[in-house]
């Protein structure tokens, strides 16, 4: 098991180059200079441009860039932006936001998702199975930010249970409503893919076994059957969190969140490449550590997937 | 060993002589009769013919020219001459929300496409073979998507910017290109996982031991078994394909006006969700039903076509 998890992560060092030279290259390929507009309303002085160029490595080709970029990292330096800040400051107050909503999504999908797709899938054709198919139907076919607008106006601005916008530093509860809109779209997902699961397997032969041996009904659903078929669905889940970080974004703009979401879209716009891919670097690092996770818990909810 | 292989040999050609006698059926056969049957597969075909038509031809269900503006009009409320209303500009709601269909359509069904193929020939291929082209797809599915999926739409539609003079197509394949690029990995690693679970089961095996080839092996007795999860996720997939071109234009960098879209019309009017609702509604409706229909429709296929459904 120690040799596997050290293979992963030794795994992992490929992924983490590859990934963000894709940001590095495409950062580097968008339009626009830096410079523009910088120095108020004249050019700016052929000396600044020099020393800007220089500091930001701007003259380098590509791969020279990438590389003195990746020097600065190993270091634990995710440089400045074209404005002089430090990134990695600002990555750490946007990242404790946005991992506080992601996990109450988390949370959301994984514990009501998953018991809505059980309740479904053990009544397959009843009532509770075609309203959780019609629910989820609804949550998946209205845009994120169409539920998101919709919440916001009902919960907060009409019946005021919720804050309409977000302070800068939010709490929990600030950041409920806005939590379960991520999760919203996540959620019907794993509740459907649960049900799917559940439903083929409850035909299996192991668990007509289960039955015939005598098992209560609850043991025989919960751990013989339901240990199998979460498995699509703990993957499904661990990949999501990745996803939830990033697509976090929209959720941010709709209740004014200061999260990394926003970060990035902002310094996409304002052409600003050592954010971009710092904060990048830190949510692939984050998805791949979730994915190994994902990988670890297969061999325990599936013995027959050995990691040896 | 030799005596069993017998049986199995001697019952499967039984088996095909009572094929030949009685009415032959194959599973698509079957699956068909199935889904004829099933009213929520006849309803969805229908309202995706209609989306269909409504994207090629929308001068079937409307006169009005959508891009005609009559400011003195400006978000009137719906009524017998503007069944949906007028929005902000003036324009009818009516008539942009049936023009708007291409452009959802023709994103959602093409993107679809290419993950689907993409997705179900690269995990399959890594599956099946297992070894260094299984650790090599992987990673490469890991380094695509490490990437988020919205973060790397944006990043892709901002390195390639639509400028004024961009043309309607080379906007939509822009999108259609950055969506299929970000999207195959997840089907690869769905589908991955489907044969790694079925390709272990004793009549995988047993094709082995009767000398099927390869292809033979993932065509007949994988393939069948494994693509479950694949169809529903990609035609949910078709559904979330659409909603993140909508989300795009939200962003403001996927379709924008002048262009008419559900998703430029949704994002244009969110801010008048309290004064003018019918201008967000209507949009809305038509956008979740077309995505509502493909998940219906995927949903339909795959109980039909899944042999453990019956």
């Amino acid at each position: 098991m120690t040799k596997y998890i050290v293979r992963r992560l030794l795994q992992m060092i490929p992924v983490i180059i590859g990934s963000t030279f894709l940001i590095f290259a495409m950062v580097f390929a968008l339009p626009g200079n830096p410079l523009a507009g910088k120095c108020g309303e004249r050019p700016c002085p052929p000396a600044f441009v020099e020393k800007f160029r220089a500091d930001h490595n701007l003259d380098d080709p590509l791969p020279i860039r990438y590389v003195k970029y990746l020097g600065d990292l190993a270091h634990g330096n995710f440089g400045t932006t074209f404005q002089g800040l430090n990134v990695l400051d600002e990555l750490q107050k946007r990242y404790l936001i946005t991992v506080k909503l992601a996990v109450i999504a988390l949370l959301f999908e994984a514990i009501i998702g998953v018991l809505a797709g059980v309740l479904a899938g053990i009544r397959k054709g009843k009532f509770i199975d075609n309203l959780v198919l019609v629910s989820t139907l609804v949550v998946i076919s209205i845009p994120t930010f169409v539920i998101g607008s919709l919440a916001q106006t009902i919960f907060g601005v009409k019946l005021g249970w919720f804050p309409v916008t977000t302070p800068s530093k939010p709490g929990w509860y600030d950041l409920l409503l806005p939590g379960l809109v991520l999760g919203s779209l996540s959620l019907a997902y794993a509740a459907r893919l649960t049900r799917t699961n559940l439903a083929e397997n409850l035909r299996a032969d192991y668990v007509r076994t289960a039955v015939a041996k005598g098992l209560s009904r609850p043991r025989v659903i919960g751990v013989h059957t339901l240990r199998n078929s979460l498995i699509p669905v703990v993957t499904f889940l661990g990949a999501d969190f990745g996803g939830l970080l990033g697509g976090a974004i929209i959720t941010e703009r709709i209740f004014n969140i200061r999260g990394v979401g926003g970060y990035i879209f902002q310094s996409i716009n304002s052409r600003d490449g050592t954010a971009v891919v710092g904060a990048v670097t830190m949510l692939v690092i984050v998805y791949l550590f979730m994915n190994l996770l994902v990988d670890i818990l297969y061999g325990v909810l599936d013995p027959r997937i050995s990691h040896d | 060993m030799t005596d069993q292989t017998g049986i199995i040999v001697a019952e499967g050609a039984v088996a095909q002589e009572a094929d030949n006698v009685g009415q032959a059926q194959s599973l698509t056969q079957e699956a068909w009769r199935e889904l004829r049957r099933n009213p929520l597969f006849i309803i969805s075909l229908i309202l995706i013919a209609i989306f269909l038509v409504m994207a090629v031809f929308p001068g079937l269900f409307t006169n009005t020219d959508p891009a005609k503006a009559t400011l003195k009009l400006s978000a009137t409320p719906p009524s017998a001459d503007q069944w949906f209303g007028r929005d902000l500009q003036g324009y009818d709601v009516y008539a942009r929300t049936i023009y708007g269909a291409r452009a959802s359509i023709v994103v959602g069904v093409m993107a679809t496409l290419c993950t689907s193929l993409l997705g179900v020939i690269i995990g399959t291929l890594a599956a099946f073979y297992g070894g260094i082209l299984d650790t090599l797809v992987m990673r490469l599915t890991d380094v695509f998507f490490a990437i988020p999926f919205l973060l790397g739409g944006i990043l892709f539609m901002s390195t390639f910017p639509n400028t004024v003079n961009s043309g309607y197509w080379s906007v939509v394949s822009k999108v259609v290109l950055a969506l299929s690029i970000l999207g195959w990995p997840s089907i690869a690693r769905l589908m991955r996982g489907a044969v790694l679970q079925v390709k272990p089961n004793d009549y995988v095996q047993a094709a082995r031991a009767l000398g099927a080839s390869p292809w033979r092996i993932v065509r007949s007795h994988i393939l069948p078994n494994a693509m479950a999860p694949v169809m529903v996720v990609s035609m949910i997939n078709l559904g979330a394909f659409i909603a993140a071109e909508a989300s795009l234009s939200f962003l403001g960098i996927g379709l924008v006006s002048p262009a008419i879209s559900w998703g430029v019309a949704i994002s244009d009017s969110l801010s008048l969700i309290r004064t003018a609702p019918w201008i967000l509604i209507f949009p809305s409706i038509f956008l979740s039903l077309a995505v509502l229909a493909f998940i219906m429709l995927g949903d339909a296929v795959r109980d039909a076509f899944d042999p453990k459904g019956r």
